[in-house]
């Protein structure tokens, strides 16, 4: 069975663009990356599988069933992580938790102790005098209470320290090998790549790739630095060139001998040739509109 | 259950500073009648020939020298003010709060279905009613009998259900309105209860604008006519109680088809 599949799913707002045609793919036990700019329409999708906005065309089904007509079974398998987390004014820790358990029928307490434990989080204070950080814990663990088939995760880890990023992804880990499926939309490139073995990429509404993230980050594109006066003309391959201070900065996928003709009869002081970081490679997809 | 226990424990505060200040203006009211009754013998005569201001009130036709014709005035115009502005406070925000405090992404990602939660927030609101006006009725009664004056027991039940049922039309209404808006409604509720009490003082006022009367729920809140005829007028009751209805299911309707931001 699939976790989320989506047909055609397509959502504007009056005239405005959400998101276009997006045929979604994940399967159960997957932990799935959703990667895109700002305003792609990655909060859009997940608003739209949870039920919050209603789609203006095409379907959805989640754990197979359908998005519209059993909302209420899809959310009790659901949990889900918002990038914002707002609670109620005046209400501790404890009680949101309480809350949120008794919402979903059920009893967490133990679960919801665990999981306060290992992120560190007291529940005895209230949520307004929490930091966004520790909001973010309350928003976690309300979302893991209830040991759900399918974590649907908002740029999950803004707003958390780097130890806390670390436990944060070893829980999700531990919930994965036990069979969690976990869809975890993001602007960190890095957390995709670490953590995810499927991704797709979203671009001004419409999923422009979607491929394991292995194959996603294949290039064979050098990051070159050059000091010293150089003309790059007529050198094909050459993309995001910086130039500073006499500094030329690009990303080089061209023939490399033809590269090395060039610096040959040029007046340089250093060079380096390095492998490009995951966000430069990503990058062509967000600006040139992707390959595929 | 879980969400209107929620929705009490949310509000109780506002609900208690309602209730409080309310119960303190009546009894505050009516500890004052024993002093005043003396004067207000000759007071009722110059109260009687004011011609449309005393008729705006209805004192026209109440004598303020007793009790009931002081009481269902003075503390009539509390109750019927204080009560309407709490019930339409109350019920439009109800929804509208969740989106305005950005706590609708929290409640509706929980399997609660939207019919449910706007159920659920429906019968908050009418609990607070209910606790509202229960509290202030004893208070009344007690303040009463406090200063010694008998209880005319009907007439003073049918004044508080009057305005008990010009808050639920109130609430409906702003209910209704409440799915429809993501911002703080308080300005528009507040407003039509306003609107509502100003439209029935005109119609008191001029007879060529007494239909106004079937439009606003003070209409049936009357206290001289509820004092005079010693019943509610059913009509004007069952147009009101219909489009509290109205209103809610319309509330209902748009509030499952939402889009919530």
């Amino acid at each position: 069975m699939k976790a989320i599949e989506t047909t055609d799913l397509t959502k504007y707002y009056g005239k405005a663009r959400g998101i276009i045609k997006l045929n979604l793919s994940v399967e159960e036990g997957e932990f799935f990356g959703f990667i895109g700019p700002n305003g792609a329409g990655k909060s859009t999708t997940i608003r739209t599988l949870l039920g919050l906005i209603h789609p203006t065309s095409g379907q959805a089904k989640i754990l197979g069933m359908d998005i519209g007509k059993d909302r209420n079974q899809i959310l009790s398998e659901v949990g889900y992580l918002p990038s914002e987390a707002v609670f109620y004014q005046g209400m501790k820790v404890k009680d949101i938790l309480k809350l949120s358990a008794d919402l979903r029928k059920t009893d967490c307490a133990k679960a919801s102790a665990e999981l306060c434990d290992r992120l560190q989080l007291d529940t005895s204070r209230k949520v307004e005098e929490l930091s966004f950080g520790n909001r973010k814990k309350v928003a976690i663990v309300a979302a893991l209470q209830h040991n759900p088939k399918l974590l649907i995760l908002d740029e999950p880890t803004s707003g958390l320290d780097p130890l806390m990023q670390r436990e944060f992804f070893s829980v999700l880990r531990e919930k994965n090998e036990q069979g969690t499926t976990i869809f975890l939309s993001s602007h960190v490139l890095s957390e995709i790549q670490r953590n995810c073995t499927r991704a797709a990429i979203i671009r001004e509404g419409r999923m422009i790739a979607c491929d394991s993230v292995e194959a996603l980050s294949r290039t064979n594109a050098k990051r070159i630095t050059i000091h010293g006066a150089i003309s790059l003309q007529g050198l094909d391959g050459v993309r995001d060139l910086q130039e500073t201070d006499g500094v030329s900065s690009f990303l080089y996928s061209g023939d490399i001998k033809r590269l090395l003709q060039i610096l040959a009869g040029s007046d340089i002081t250093d060079l380096s040739v390095a492998e490009p970081d995951l966000e430069e490679i990503f990058m062509h997809y967000y600006e040139d509109g992707g390959e595929q | 259950m879980t969400l209107t226990k929620h929705e009490l424990k949310q509000g109780w505060k506002a609900l208690a500073i309602w209730t409080v200040s309310i119960g303190f203006f009546i009894v505050i009211c009516v500890l004052l009648y024993p002093e005043m009754k003396g004067e207000m013998e000759g007071v009722s005569d110059i109260f009687a020939s004011m011609g449309a201001f005393t008729a705006a009130f209805g004192m026209d036709r109440l004598n303020f020298g007793t009790l009931i014709g002081f009481y269902s005035v003075e503390c009539g115009n509390i109750l019927g003010l204080g009560g309407a502005f709490f019930a339409s406070f109350v019920a439009v925000g109800v929804l509208a709060k969740e989106e305005k405090e950005r706590t609708a992404e929290f409640l509706l990602t929980h399997p609660v279905s939207r019919s449910r939660v706007v159920s659920e927030k429906l019968i908050s609101v009418l609990i607070q009613i209910v606790i509202l006006n229960a509290i202030i009725f004893a208070l009344s009664v007690a303040s009463i009998k406090g200063i010694g004056e008998e209880i005319m027991w009907k007439e003073i039940s049918l004044i508080h259900l009057a305005f008990f049922l010009v808050q639920l039309e109130l609430a409906g209404i702003c209910f209704g309105i409440s799915a429809f808006i993501r911002k703080s409604g308080i300005g528009i509720g507040l407003g039509i209860a306003t609107a509502m009490y100003f439209l029935n003082i005109v119609a008191n006022i001029s007879e060529s604008a007494e239909f106004l009367k079937y439009i606003t729920p003070f209409g049936y809140a009357e206290s001289a006519d509820i004092v005079e005829n010693g019943c509610l007028d059913g009509k004007m009751i069952l147009i009101g109680m219909a489009v509290a209805v109205i209103c809610v299911v319309l509330g209902y309707w748009k509030y499952c088809r939402k889009d919530i931001q």
